[in-house]
């Protein structure tokens, strides 16, 4: 009955959200700030992942692929594979799920509790729609390009490392990432990652908004938004690999 | 003005507010006074929206509130200011940006007449050239005192102060309860405040009610408060020895 309550609570507080702005500029600026927070600020740590384990899975293919039926150029291949359809489009939104929705779930927590939420409310803001329209837009519109770039890094890093420890030569590398190209894995890669950024944003927002107590709740809506982020993901990935791949 | 009839809330079985009626009037300080989970902030979060009414009326020059849509709600609420007990001021912004944000949401001022209202507000609460400041930085009266330019900032019509002394020296009260009162008289406001504030119930109490126990048990100002005898008011007023001095002095006059 509780995931009914939910589920009901989440779809009553979307609807909200997409309601007509008081002001398009203000909520223009706020999306601008809201990229600059998810987007920019995730640059780093997205960078380092990709680059090392792009670099990993060039250095397992290699490692794995004994067989002398199987060409060298395959660990490109593979390393292009892992990269765009599941690496940098699900796992890299799984570790964004803890950056930006622990993030989200406490900023929003915290102006519930400290009664910032009542104060727009009382100004006659919708404050879902102020607060949590951003959030989304912006997800929706830079992760896509993080996820562009978590792709290249990876690529690339398994290029350096593949060269660097003698796993493959550069030609059959780059040989191997281009073999077999199909375009519309890109579009499925691509679906994937701003559906993810949708349920990133909205139920970490969800989480947030609906915190009641202390401190200790904001902390326990973090690791809520974080975790059923995560199961959330997971299940689409699931649903949207069956509808693609399929 | 604003006019509660016969309000009543419940929170499951427990019957917060009881048929609760009064006037607060325009131009003048209005308090709401009782002790503590008395039902003053309850009867405050009903009369802005925050909380549902279970029955009566909530009348803001004459509109009933609860019985407004959606849309009459925000312009409603647009006129009115409120400063919450914590100040509630946004953290991610300056000063100036959050006393500009009822601006920007709401009128279609140029950035110069943002800036000037800003500084006005500011100045207004004596916080003059702290703009680039974030609520971070402040002490607990000057968070009060910006929350207060906030709520001034787009020329409200009603001013609802939630405990606005609380956690303050009585030097620092004094000065947020002056400045409430120059407030309502210069600008013509209807202003409620809560408190328990003694100080401030005989400083600023121009109209005066007292909950006791969700119901409404006694009315006034601040000069009835100290001949009352009403035996609960007296026991709320009179309970530090420094106020029943101050009862012992006016009943020997």
């Amino acid at each position: 009955m509780k995931l009914f309550f939910h589920l009901g609570r989440y779809f009553i507080l979307i609807k909200r959200v997409f309601s007509k702005p008081e002001k398009l500029s203000v909520y223009v600026r706020q999306i601008v700030h809201e990229i600059d927070n998810i987007g920019i600020s995730s640059l780093p740590i997205i960078a380092i992942i990709s680059f090392f384990m792009g670099g990993v899975i060039t250095i397992q293919s290699a490692f794995g692929f004994t067989s002398p039926l199987v060409p060298l150029y395959a660990v490109g291949y593979t390393a292009r594979e892992s990269m765009l359809l599941e690496f940098s489009p699900t796992i890299v939104c799984l570790i964004l799920a803890g950056k930006i929705g622990s993030n989200i779930a406490s900023e929003i927590g915290s102006m519930r509790i400290t009664e910032q939420i009542d104060a727009l409310e009382i100004m006659g803001i919708n404050s879902a729609g102020y607060l949590i329209l951003p959030k989304i837009l912006a997800g929706v519109f830079i992760m896509p390009f993080l996820i562009a770039l978590s792709m290249f890094l990876g690529i690339f890093g398994g290029y350096v490392m593949g060269i660097a420890t003698g796993a493959c030569s550069s030609y059959e590398y780059i040989f191997g990432i281009q073999a077999f190209f199909e375009p519309w894995k890109l579009y499925y890669s691509f679906t994937k990652v701003i559906t993810f950024a949708f349920l990133i944003t909205s139920i970490s927002s969800y989480f947030g908004y609906y915190t009641q107590g202390g401190a200790l709740e904001v902390g326990k809506s973090s690791t809520a938004a974080v975790v059923y982020s995560s199961i959330l993901i997971l299940i689409f990935n699931f649903l949207l690999t069956q509808l693609f791949l399929t | 003005m604003i006019e509660i009839k016969n309000i009543s809330k419940s929170f499951g079985d427990r019957k917060v507010i009881d048929d609760v009626s009064f006037t607060f009037e325009q131009g003048k300080t209005n308090l709401i006074i009782g002790e503590s989970g008395s039902g003053k902030t309850t009867i405050m979060k009903l009369m802005v929206g925050l909380h549902e009414i279970d029955c009566g009326e909530i009348l803001y020059d004459g509109q009933n509130f609860p019985t407004l849509g959606v849309k009459e709600k925000q312009e409603v609420r647009k006129k009115i200011g409120m400063l919450f007990q914590g100040g509630a001021l946004f953290d991610s912004q300056t000063l100036e940006e959050n006393v500009r944000f009822p601006l920007d949401m709401f009128t279609d001022m140029t950035k110069e007449e943002k800036l000037d209202r800003v500084n006005f507000c500011l100045d207004k609460v004596q916080l003059t050239n702290r703009n680039n400041l974030y609520p971070g930085e402040l002490s607990g009266g000057m968070k009060k005192r910006a929350a207060l330019a906030r709520a001034i900032a787009n020329n409200p019509q009603y001013l609802f102060c939630d405990e606005p002394n609380s956690g303050l020296d009585p030097k620092t009260s004094i000065v947020i309860d002056n400045l409430i009162q120059s407030l309502t008289k210069e600008f013509n406001i209807t202003t409620v405040v809560i408190t328990h504030d003694m100080n401030s119930v005989v400083e600023i109490g121009e109209k005066i009610l007292y909950i006791y126990k969700g119901k409404p048990w006694w009315t006034g100002n601040s000069q009835d408060i100290l001949k009352t005898t009403n035996p609960e008011l007296v026991d709320f007023v009179f309970a530090s020895g420094f106020m029943k001095e101050v009862f012992n002095a006016v009943n020997k006059k």
